[in-house]
């Protein structure tokens, strides 16, 4: 059974290969997805993360998902050197880097407590493998185009892993590296991720996107993590493992 | 004498060229970890960038959610309006099976390629490289940070409200 759903202003997708699955695990998804959404969406006035972001809860009462967040987000923060960080220049906070993976990550767990093994959740194109599809193979995953959105240009294989990819597709806007003015022509514009799970692979993807062309360096000397990293010009970086992904 | 004189110079040069090869890989080495470490070698940090962060940075959040999505909408191929990214124009159509969105398409999508100059001094020396390539389509599932864009959205949204019955 697979449905797509538009949660958070993007596409969900859930598929679960199971002749037991009925529609109310599916909605069962959705339905986490929507309380993620009423809980820290920065553009909810209501949301948890508005209440806090404008002084009106007090630490000791925060709800205990948004202390494993920031508790989350402080982690990323100390392991990608500061290039992940939940706090804008304005002192505002919005732990949406963090929260899209995790949460994703916890709607496979309500799948894997109901007994299924074998489903994908995808939210806006990042992506919780486990098991195999409905023809009994790996889960097959194609990296987007950054220059040409209906192209695929590499498929990985995975069954239970986690494929995230940031990516900008900004044009005009490019940012020079003061000290080497080529740096532009090389402007990373995606970087995909495959790691142990979807938590891991979306916040390590989006850090390492934000390093510019280092951050394919930055995923090669994470161990459990293979990226593809695609600039501007359309050549592509891999990680020396990645291509273990590449064969189904 | 003469093969010592031989076997001296072959070390020698040997030693040189390994001195040279370290010396520009340390360089290599030492470029990226003061890039690791100085954020303000570059503007990019990753909570300003709208980019990879959550959707919701999106300036399209209009999106009514389905309540209900079984049967909410009529089956079928609904093409939404063209959206304009300042970079260019994003347009999509939802594809409706069973009441329910199965597939969205792009039908159209700004393809600047930019320079097709390959400019490889900067890049990682240790890491392979390839140049991109369409491959067939046919997989299960597609990851890309495209539908966190505003026009992506703005065009969807549209083509969901076509289909419904």
């Amino acid at each position: 059974m697979k449905e797509t759903r538009i949660i958070m202003g993007m596409p969900v997708t859930v598929e679960v290969v199971s002749d037991k699955v009925k529609q109310k695990d599916i909605d069962d998804v959705f339905s986490y997805f929507r309380y993620v959404d009423e809980k820290f969406s920065t553009y909810k006035e209501d949301s948890e993360i508005s209440k806090i972001n404008r002084g009106e809860v007090s630490e000791d009462s925060y709800s205990k998902d948004m202390v494993e967040i920031l508790r989350l987000s402080e982690d990323t923060k100390r392991e990608t050197d500061g290039y992940f960080d939940i706090t804008a220049p304005d002192g505002m906070i919005d732990p949406s880097g963090i929260v899209k993976g995790w949460s994703i990550y916890n709607a496979s767990k309500i799948l894997q407590e109901k007994g299924f093994s074998d489903f994908y959740v995808d939210a806006g194109g990042d992506i919780q493998t486990g098991g195999k599809n409905s023809k009994g193979e790996k889960w097959s995953v194609g990296i987007r185009n950054p220059l040409k959105q209906e192209e695929i240009v590499k498929v990985v294989y995975v069954n239970g892993e986690g494929v995230a990819t940031s990516g900008t597709y900004i044009r005009g806007r490019h940012i020079y590296n003061p000290k080497n003015r080529k740096d532009a022509l090389d402007e990373i514009v995606s970087l995909t991720v495959v790691g142990p799970n979807i938590y891991e692979a979306d916040r390590f993807a989006t850090a390492a996107f934000a390093m510019g062309e280092s951050g394919i360096g930055f995923i090669e000397r994470l161990s459990g993590f293979e990226g593809y990293a695609i600039n501007r010009n359309g050549i592509a970086s891999m990680t020396s493992g990645f291509e273990k992904y590449t064969n189904d | 004498m003469r093969r010592l004189i031989f076997s001296l110079s072959t070390i020698l040069i040997f030693a040189f060229y390994v001195a040279l090869n370290r010396q520009s890989s340390n360089a290599a080495g030492n470029k990226i970890a003061a890039a690791l470490q100085t954020p303000t070698s570059t503007a990019i940090t990753a909570p300003s960038d709208p980019a990879p962060s959550f959707p919701q940075s999106s300036p399209v959040q209009s999106l009514p959610p389905p309540k209900k999505s079984q049967g909410m909408y009529a089956d079928g191929t609904y093409t939404g309006s063209p959206a304009d990214a300042y970079y260019g124009t994003v347009q999509v159509a939802a594809v409706i099976s069973g009441g329910k969105l199965s597939n969205i398409k792009f039908l159209q999508y700004p393809s600047d390629t930019g320079h097709s100059v390959y400019v490889s001094e900067v890049a990682l020396p240790m890491l392979k490289q390839e140049a991109i390539q369409a491959q067939s389509a046919n997989v299960d599932i597609v990851s890309g940070a495209t539908e966190t864009s505003g026009a992506f959205q703005q065009s969807l949204q549209s083509a969901l409200s076509r289909a419904k019955s």
